[in-house]
């Protein structure tokens, strides 16, 4: 996998991750966590999994969306999808 | 066909209220998505739907099988990339005429996975490709025995009250990002599912309609036409009746 192509998926993320929660990309890191802030709660998290679907064009299963509980978990689950990070 | 066109998903598009939406709505300048079981049928709808200027795509599949469902929005996804989902509109379902102490149990799970888990699976993908755009509707077939109940059919009747809750439930947790979500609740309507009806019992059903007769796909279809488009745009969380007065 190159590294230009993580660059991307990692910018992607990153991206994804702001729109969905409405924050800064700064503060988008592998530790965020799912209600640690205000900005990614439940109804905020229905969009981030919008967006990541919609970034990545894929399908996440109900047991994923469930366990995306971090950024970093995010990167983990979508690698099963086959988006490098 | 316009680059705006609405795009809507129907189910159970192949014969009465589902078939009879597909065409109004055909008729209203939407892009279809076409779901039922029957090929051949669906491919009728499809050219009746096409003989009216809709661009349509059929899908034949059970909706009881939840990963051919899933594989249907699979499909659909990168359709639907650039341009949204405007509108699920559920039409299929099944009626089952038992009373309770004839009532089967798998004939009561085949009742529930398709009036109720296909409902809640349908529900859910096409409203994440919804919440990509915030906006979107989901149209449920609820029944005015959800609200009534009806001798000789609890079990579908509870299956109709759970479509009714979900229908609330949803409406309020989906609002915040812009999908409304109701139902229209048909009384009796002439159509496959009530075929089976006597004369004799027909006549006595309508003694108990205000209008005094039997409604017609195409009566509910217009509701679902209405419920879909921009004048229904504060609306959200309403089982809209449709029986004639039956439920009066």
């Amino acid at each position: 996998m190159s590294n230009e192509l993580i660059q991307t998926n990692t910018a992607k993320l990153t991206a994804a991750f702001a729109t969905a929660l409405v924050v800064a990309e700064t503060q988008i890191h592998d530790d965020l966590a799912y209600n640690s802030i205000k900005e990614w709660d439940s109804t905020a998290h229905m969009l981030l999994i919008a967006e990541l679907e919609n970034v990545f064009n894929l399908m996440l299963d109900t047991d994923d969306i469930i366990d995306m509980s971090s950024v970093a978990k995010a990167k983990a689950i979508l690698g099963k999808y086959g988006v490098a990070f | 066909m316009s680059e705006q066109a609405p795009v809507s998903l129907i189910t159970g598009a192949s014969r009465g209220i589902g078939r009879a939406a597909a065409l109004a709505l055909a008729k209203a300048g939407h892009e279809l998505i076409l779901v039922a079981r029957d090929t051949q049928a669906l491919e009728q709808v499809q050219t009746d739907c096409q003989a009216l200027g809709a661009l349509v795509s059929v899908h034949a599949l059970d909706l009881t099988e939840r990963d051919a469902v899933t594989a249907l929005f699979r499909q659909l996804q990168p359709q639907l990339q650039h341009k949204a989902l405007s509108n699920l509109v559920h039409c299929a379902g099944q009626m089952q005429d038992a009373l309770l102490a004839m009532t089967r149990f798998t004939d009561l799970d085949k009742l529930l996975a398709l009036n109720v888990g296909a409902t809640v699976q349908l529900c859910q993908l096409a409203s994440k490709l919804m919440l990509r755009h915030k906006a979107g509707h989901l149209v449920l077939l609820s029944s005015k025995v959800a609200e009534s109940g009806s001798a000789g059919q609890a079990v579908y009747a509870a299956s109709k009250g759970a479509v009714s809750a979900l229908v609330k439930s949803l409406a309020k947790e989906l609002g915040p990002s812009g999908i409304r979500v109701n139902a229209v609740a048909p009384g009796f309507i002439e159509t496959d599912l009530t075929a089976h009806y006597s004369n004799d019992k027909k006549q006595q059903l309508m003694q108990n309609i205000s209008l005094r007769r039997l409604g017609q796909a195409n009566e509910v279809a217009s509701v679902i036409e209405f419920l879909c488009s921009d004048k229904a745009r504060y609306i959200t969380g309403h089982i809209l009746a449709v029986d004639g007065g039956f439920s009066l």
